[in-house]
């Protein structure tokens, strides 16, 4: 029943966008008929999610009455499962109610049907992917999820940097699947089914259960976005429609996750090095992530580096369930796994909110450059408010909801110090976090000091308005989510417990109440609270009591400052990018000042993906030199080409 | 039984050298829609008990590579006003020849697929093997867009004979979906034609490389 309810709010959602194709190219009525669709779907969804009793494990599942040449397709649902579905359920249909202020098919007649009808088939296909219970399923929920993916990201494929950005993730998703096959192929060989999520692959030879891991990871981790993986994420969300990129950033990089959640354990107790794989691989993302997101200009890419960040904390938190389970500390796969799982959720709540504020902004000024903005906080005083409390959740802050999962993750990590295992230099992870935590407080100061506070510095900052409702509304109800996590994070514990124990059934879970009391952090939020909300009103008597002056700072004896001559977000953050210029590894123009009456100066600088920008693409070009040659084969003549494959057949029967 | 079959698959045989050797494409396509009928009769000669399904596959592949097809065919000659391959990259001769050369080379080869040892397999796998050499000798050596289409006819009948031995392991969705794919093709290449014909006032493929990018 659970699972009918569920198959039918995933097949809604898929079709919500196919009713607005027949519609006339300027008419709201297809696109409020979608968004009604997916909102009642996906609320019908989550609550089959929530409210029903979810069996540990489906094996087998649904089968439907027609099969493929390659085999059934099998539907099911266990508690790790159910922990995904949610975020995809609740970021789907609120991304939709936005699109009607943000997308209106009014002002974009010839992309809105295209993209509410990708936006319906991705989010229905991530729901797929979750519930797929074999690897047939599996691979087509998630090439729909991926080429869907592809033309939201492209929507407007009329500019080039779009279609630019657009070939790299396709490249990268193509890439990923192509792991992914030859991963399912050698499941399907060694296990003898198609089965998954448990999959019965027992007494592998370790090097195939490494290649399995191995392939699974880089499969996975390109959707995800680990590091050196990642390089498709920064551009695409950048020029993907802010609520697109809330999807894809929010729930897409989830699905990434969701897969290594899954590989790790494909053979039960996993060895232990594939802990340290991931807790390395984690830490690296995160760090790197972070100090990339620091250092950008465009406020979009930010918080896409900014994904790429908390992705490596829940791999880090994910590593240390993994070692945890291969070296039978349940404590460690508690906090771990919950830490994990529980940033997952927050992220999938934090990040979409500030997606969401990012296209207000861009609303209100149509420029994603951060240093063209200014002065905000006046001007769209709602955004303002919901993007700081976005800000503060994603810096960790309590008590908010990212906190919460930080915690769980770093005394995670404090426990493998406890135990006198040869995993003590886990702990090493800690100050590392501790220090992409500073950074990631530090880069959010920097993103709402830019663009909210002091004057605008154009004149598009200076004539920004709030959104209307139908963008505010999904965000406020974003930021109440975080708030509510980060308030009481034990009404969770119940659903995480589940999916804890559900991860590896035969893995003896002990429940997160056994080791930390959630209670207390709400017990605490409250005195904060109160301190906060005290030292507003205070601060508003006290400045009330106060006559306001308005005179000017001391200029240098220079009579003119102008707006332009506020600190830069880039001049924030100076000292920084320069104690990591070989990580940031931008791209400069020195300033070049002589004499005493210098004349004009210029200084630019420039931060594109390290790794795109230096390794990627030159890489890429010599390759292309390379195989000049080989354009010869390449005649043109479609005679030759027969040829070409007459020569194949003709070898591939000669040879036994 | 088999001698009715081997008997249409030498005549099969013989078309191919047929239209290796006809510089007329008119006579060509009558050779291909002949062909197709002839392969049409196999299915229900194959199989071992004559349901409705060989039956339907029978009538659908004669009504499709022996009506539809060719007369799509003519129809495109018609309008391009084509009349003879003049120019082969092989003249007609050395075209016979090697296509005969094939179809002993495809006697040899033949031993080595396991289901050439099956009693039906005799002649079945070499048939299909030259027939797909055939096709892919039009492929390669003639430049109209027709010839080439018929090419691609041949070796597409070669594939359906070899398909004869699968018949009890492919269902035969598959097969009429293969027909019904190699109908919609050959619609679309008809169609194709006559763009070529009016884009490059000839059916020369060679003309076509000037697209390459």
């Amino acid at each position: 029943m659970n699972m009918l309810i569920l198959m039918i709010a995933a097949a809604c959602i898929i079709c919500s966008g196919v009713p607005g194709l027949f519609f006339r190219r300027r008419s709201a009525t297809g696109q409020r008929l979608a968004t009604m669709i997916n909102v009642a779907a996906a609320a019908i969804g989550m609550a089959a999610v929530l409210f029903h009793e979810i069996p540990r494990v489906v094996a087998g599942g649904w089968h439907p009455a027609f099969s493929l040449p390659v085999g059934k397709l099998a539907l099911g649902l266990d508690d790790v499962g159910a922990w995904f579905l949610l975020p995809i359920f609740l970021i789907s249909a609120l991304g939709s109610i936005y699109g009607l202020g943000y997308w209106p098919q009014r002002k974009h007649p010839t992309d809105g049907q295209k993209l509410r009808l990708c936006w319906g088939l991705m989010s229905g296909a991530m729901v797929l992917v979750v519930l797929a219970a074999n690897s047939v399923a599996f691979l087509i929920a998630w090439e729909i999820m991926a080429l869907s993916g592809y033309f939201l990201l492209t929507t407007e494929d009329g500019r080039p940097e779009v279609r630019q950005s657009g070939w790299v993730y396709f490249i990268a998703t193509h890439l990923a699947t192509l792991c992914l096959i030859v991963f399912f192929v050698l499941l399907r060989v060694y296990s003898g089914s198609f089965q998954l999520w448990p999959t019965d692959v027992t007494g592998l030879p370790a090097g195939i259960l490494a290649a399995l891991f191995i392939l699974g990871l880089i499969g996975f981790g390109f959707k995800a976005g680990l590091v050196p993986l990642h390089v498709w994420l920064p551009d695409g969300h950048a020029n993907a429609p802010s609520h697109v990129s809330a999807l894809f950033s929010g729930v897409m990089l989830n699905m990434g996750i969701y897969g290594i959640v899954r590989v790790v354990v494909i053979a039960g107790t996993p060895p232990i090095w594939w802990g340290v794989v991931l807790i390395s691989a984690g830490v690296l993302s995160a760090f790197l992530g972070m100090t990339w997101a620091l250092a950008q200009k465009d406020f979009k890419r930010l918080l896409a580096y900014s994904s790429i960040e908390n992705i490596g904390i829940i791999t880090a938190g994910l590593g240390l369930a993994v070692l945890g389970l291969s070296m039978k500390q349940p404590i460690w796969v508690a906090l771990g796994l919950g830490g994990a799982l529980l940033h997952t959720l927050n992220h999938s709540l934090f990040k979409p909110l500030l997606f969401m504020g990012a296209g207000g902004i861009i609303h209100g000024t149509n420029t994603r450059d951060m240093e063209s903005l200014g002065g905000l906080a006046a001007r769209m005083p709602a955004v303002f408010r919901l993007m700081l409390l976005g800000s503060a959740a994603i810096a960790a802050l309590p008590p908010l909801n990212g906190f919460v999962s930080e915690l769980l993750i770093y005394m995670g990590f404090f426990h493998t110090l406890q135990e006198a295992t040869a995993a003590r230099w886990a702990a090493w992870v800690i100050p590392v976090l501790a220090m992409v935590g500073a950074v990631a407080l530090m880069t959010f100061v920097k993103f709402t000091a830019t663009c909210f506070e002091g004057q605008p510095r154009t004149a598009a900052a200076a004539d920004a308005r709030d959104p209307g409702a139908a963008m505010l509304c999904p965000m406020v109800l974003l930021a109440a989510a975080c708030a509510l996590v980060g308030a009481f994070p034990a009404l969770l514990t119940g659903l995480l417990d589940h999916a804890i124990a559900a991860w590896v059934p035969s893995h003896r879970s002990i429940p997160l109440a056994g080791i930390i009391n959630l209670w207390w952090i709400t017990a605490m939020a409250l005195p904060l609270l109160i301190f906060a909300v005290g030292m507003a009103l205070w601060i508003r008597r006290w400045r009330r009591g106060t006559c306001e002056k308005s005179i000017g700072t001391w200029d240098c004896g220079y009579a003119a400052p102008g707006s332009r001559m506020q600190y830069t977000g880039s001049s924030l953050i100076q000292t920084m990018a320069r104690v990591f210029r070989r990580i940031l590894w931008r791209r400069e123009q020195p300033v070049e000042i002589q004499g005493v009456f210098p004349p004009t100066a210029g200084y630019a600088c420039n931060t594109p993906d390290p790794l795109l920008d230096r390794v990627a693409e030159p890489f890429l070009k010599r390759v292309g030199q390379m195989l000049e040659s080989a354009r010869i084969l390449q005649s043109g003549a479609a005679q030759l080409y027969m040829l070409y494959i007459l020569l194949i057949v003709l070898i591939l029967l000669m040879i036994r | 039984m088999i001698m009715i079959l081997n008997a249409i698959l030498v005549l099969v045989i013989l078309i191919n050298l047929f239209a290796l050797g006809t510089s007329r494409m008119k006579a060509l396509i009558h050779a291909a829609a002949l062909q197709g009928v002839l392969l049409g009769l196999l299915p229900p000669l194959v199989v071992k008990d004559v349901g409705t399904l060989p039956l339907l596959m029978a009538a659908v592949t004669i009504v499709l590579k022996g009506i539809l097809i060719p007369n799509m065919l003519l129809k495109a000659l018609r309008d391009a006003q084509v009349k003879r391959e003049v120019e082969p990259l092989i003249g007609f001769m050395p075209s016979i020849l090697l296509g005969a050369a094939a179809t002993a080379m495809a006697l040899a080869l033949a031993g080595q697929l396991a289901p050439a040892h099956s009693p039906l397999g005799l002649l079945v796998i070499p048939t299909s093997i030259s027939m797909l050499f055939t096709g892919f000798l039009l492929l390669t050596t003639r430049v109209k867009a027709v010839t080439q289409v018929i090419g691609f006819l041949l070796l597409e009948n070669g594939i359906f004979v070899f398909g004869l031995l699968l018949l009890s392991a492919i269902p035969y969705l598959v097969e009429l979906g293969v027909l019904l794919d190699l109908f919609v093709g050959i619609f679309v290449i008809s169609i194709i034609i006559h763009h070529i014909n009016r884009a490059f006032a000839s059916q020369d493929t060679r003309r076509l490389s000037s697209l390459k990018g």
